[in-house]
């Protein structure tokens, strides 16, 4: 790493000319802003961000983009290719299809948002609990971590939805659900692998409390694995709604969700294959964006890639 | 010499081992089997032995970072193994350790500033400015730039991070320093600038050091008496010149023999040990050193020898010894 005379060529490997700027002139270099730095030399996270900024800012300014409602019918217009009235085409019942891929947004973000959260909050505090006091109760949740992760997570969540009934709400609560022993093993593990780590011991040969130790210690060096995960997570939250959509057990019409959208047109895959294909696209496009974001920050976080 | 500061009783440290789906105890590693000492206020007591004796149990079980399963361990006229949590907390401020692990030791995400402040910030000592002064101070004497204090521990090298190590052990005016092999992750050339610094710093602070090393040679470079352990066991404790010169356990015997001499027309016999170090799990009964002691008798394998000041302070404990006084 030392030796790299031409930095350019090695984006992920960087010589420390560029690594480091400012290391003569005796700057704190954070941990946080060399992973910038890593993160911004990768081509393909850049790109995942573009993706998802665009997403965003598409779904934020949704009614200023389009001059149609999402759930506006119009036998007249059914089914029509993309056209300089309708950019993506009309589905069946007349409706703009990239008015509600611009709605359809604001819901896949929402529900990955809100998913995701839900799954980390829960996931964290019950992963800590079982990392950090081990024995029985470490014992008691990681059991029942297994056993949902036991099951595929789409067959659990429709369970979950078949119990609580089928809504955008409800399928947001199941995937949260799902998630949660992803984010509680990963938290688990942490926890239990720094407890371990030698500057904790000497937090406590100080004679630090152990709240503090908690605070302080294992969880600053536990935040970069757990910012990939619910990274990653997005983009499956995200997938696992347009599945539920798409069985009819998430959102329900009229709501432009994307996974819905596509099962509601799918008979009109040959006849009209817009009305699948975008909606299909915007799922593929978030997911693969968020997935770049994951493995670059993954990348960049990695102590190991550090020189 | 002078009072004792820290007084050994006794002091056991047998870890668990746990099998089975239930995780039941199916026996246990006797790491620190019955070691008794006292550290003098003031000198440098090092510990000795090969990886796995207990050495470094033993100096973590002295602070309670692992609770001992049985013994005494009295520090300025107090038990500490009696302590509450909170008292044990408040007990710390005076008995610091430094770790062997430059790179593990030091957290990663905190600045020096932070790593060095936060044992003054916990017992409360100062204010903020002079704590950041304090902090400034320290680094200076450890023989750091004190504007490295805004700097991340990976911005340093090895010895620097040490030096760091050393610098959060003393910021709380400590009077007992466990240093826990703070110089075998180094390289040689950087070594001994570490036991330099230490050796100042031991004279300028009056400081009491538990020095425990595998290197022979550093450890009679800075002790005033020294220990040695196998397995789990204080088998000959002594002052530094003596040891050296006239080692009477054989297990010290052949310890000693094995420094290389830099001098190659010095003939010396090597005492080369047959076998491995039996596994501390399952002792051998009587001497543990019974397996491959070259002088061993019938009455090793018995019993466990006493172990007793054979010679004015020099405790060894070995029947070959016990014999001299009953003749």
């Amino acid at each position: 790493m030392e030796t790299a005379t031409e930095p350019k060529k090695q984006p992920h490997m960087p010589g420390p000319d560029n690594q480091k700027p400012n290391q003569a002139d005796g700057e704190a270099i954070s941990p946080w802003k060399e992973a910038y730095w890593q993160l911004r030399k990768n081509k393909l996270a850049i790109v995942g961000i573009i993706i998802i900024t665009f997403f965003i800012l598409i779904a934020i300014f949704a009614p200023l983009l389009t001059n149609y409602t999402y759930h506006s019918i119009s036998a007249a217009d059914r089914l029509q290719g993309p056209s300089a009235a309708h950019w993506l085409g009309t589905d069946d019942l007349g409706r703009d299809i990239f008015t509600r891929i611009v709605y359809g947004a604001r819901i896949s973000l929402m529900v990955g948002f809100f998913a995701v959260s839900g799954a980390l909050i829960f996931g964290s505090i019950l992963g800590i609990i079982a990392g950090y006091y081990g024995r029985w109760v470490d014992m008691i949740i990681s059991r029942i971590f297994d056993i949902m992760l036991a099951f595929p997570s789409i067959l659990l969540a429709i369970a979950i939805v078949a119990i609580l009934g089928p809504s955008l709400q409800n399928a947001l609560i199941a995937i949260a659900i799902v998630n949660i022993p992803i984010f509680g093993r990963l938290v688990r593990s942490k926890v239990i692998s720094i407890r371990q780590e030698e500057y904790i011991m000497a937090a406590k040969a100080q004679g630090m409390k152990n709240g503090r130790i908690l605070v302080h210690h294992v969880l600053p060096n536990s935040v970069a694995p757990i910012i990939v995960q619910a990274t990653l997570s997005f983009g499956t939250a995200i997938l696992e709604a347009a599945a539920l959509g798409f069985l009819g057990l998430g959102a329900q019409a009229p709501t432009p969700e994307w996974g819905k959208m596509l099962s509601d047109s799918r008979q009109f895959i040959q006849s009209a294959p817009w009305t699948v294909l975008f909606p299909g696209l915007s799922i593929m496009l978030v997911v693969l964006g968020f997935n770049m974001i994951g493995d670059g920050l993954r990348d960049a976080l990695d102590p190991k890639m550090k020189s | 010499m002078s009072k004792p500061l820290l007084q050994v009783k006794g002091l056991k440290k047998y870890f668990d081992i746990n099998g089975g789906i239930l995780s039941r105890k199916v026996g246990e590693v006797k790491a620190v089997d019955d070691v008794s000492f006292d550290v003098y206020e003031g000198e440098v007591l090092g510990i000795v032995g090969e990886s796995g004796c207990g050495k470094s149990t033993t100096g973590k079980t002295l602070l309670r970072l692992i609770d001992p399963t049985e013994g005494q361990v009295i520090f300025d006229g107090e038990d500490i193994t009696t302590l509450d949590e909170e008292g044990m907390r408040k007990r710390r401020r005076d008995m610091q350790i430094i770790f062997q692990d430059p790179y593990a030791s030091l957290n990663p995400r905190h600045k020096v500033e932070k790593i060095l402040s936060e044992p003054l910030l916990i017992h409360g000592i100062g204010t903020k400015e002079e704590r950041k002064k304090k902090v400034k101070e320290i680094l200076e004497i450890v023989g750091l730039p004190g504007d490295h204090a805004s700097r991340y521990p990976h911005q340093f090298s090895g010895g620097q991070r040490q030096r760091i190590g050393i610098a959060r052990a003393l910021i709380v005016n400590p009077k007992l320093i466990v240093c826990d092999e703070p110089v075998s992750a180094l390289d040689v050339s950087i070594q001994s600038q570490i036991l330099n610094l230490m050796e100042d710093l031991q004279e300028e602070f009056g400081l009491t050091y538990v020095f425990i090393a595998h290197d022979l040679s550093v450890v009679k470079h800075i002790s005033d008496r020294v220990g040695v352990m196998y397995l789990g066991r204080m088998v000959e404790l002594a002052d530094n010149e003596d040891l050296y010169a006239d080692p009477l356990h054989p297990y010290t015997r052949s310890l000693l023999s094995s420094v290389p001499n830099p001098d190659p027309d010095v003939k010396h016999e090597r005492i080369i040990l047959e076998g491995d170090v039996p596994s501390p799990s399952n002792p051998p009964s009587g001497c543990a050193f019974h397996t491959r002691c070259p002088e061993c008798m019938a009455i090793c394998k018995e019993v466990r020898p006493e172990f007793r000041e054979v010679k004015d302070n020099h405790f060894v404990a070995c029947h070959l010894y016990n014999d001299d006084e009953t003749r």
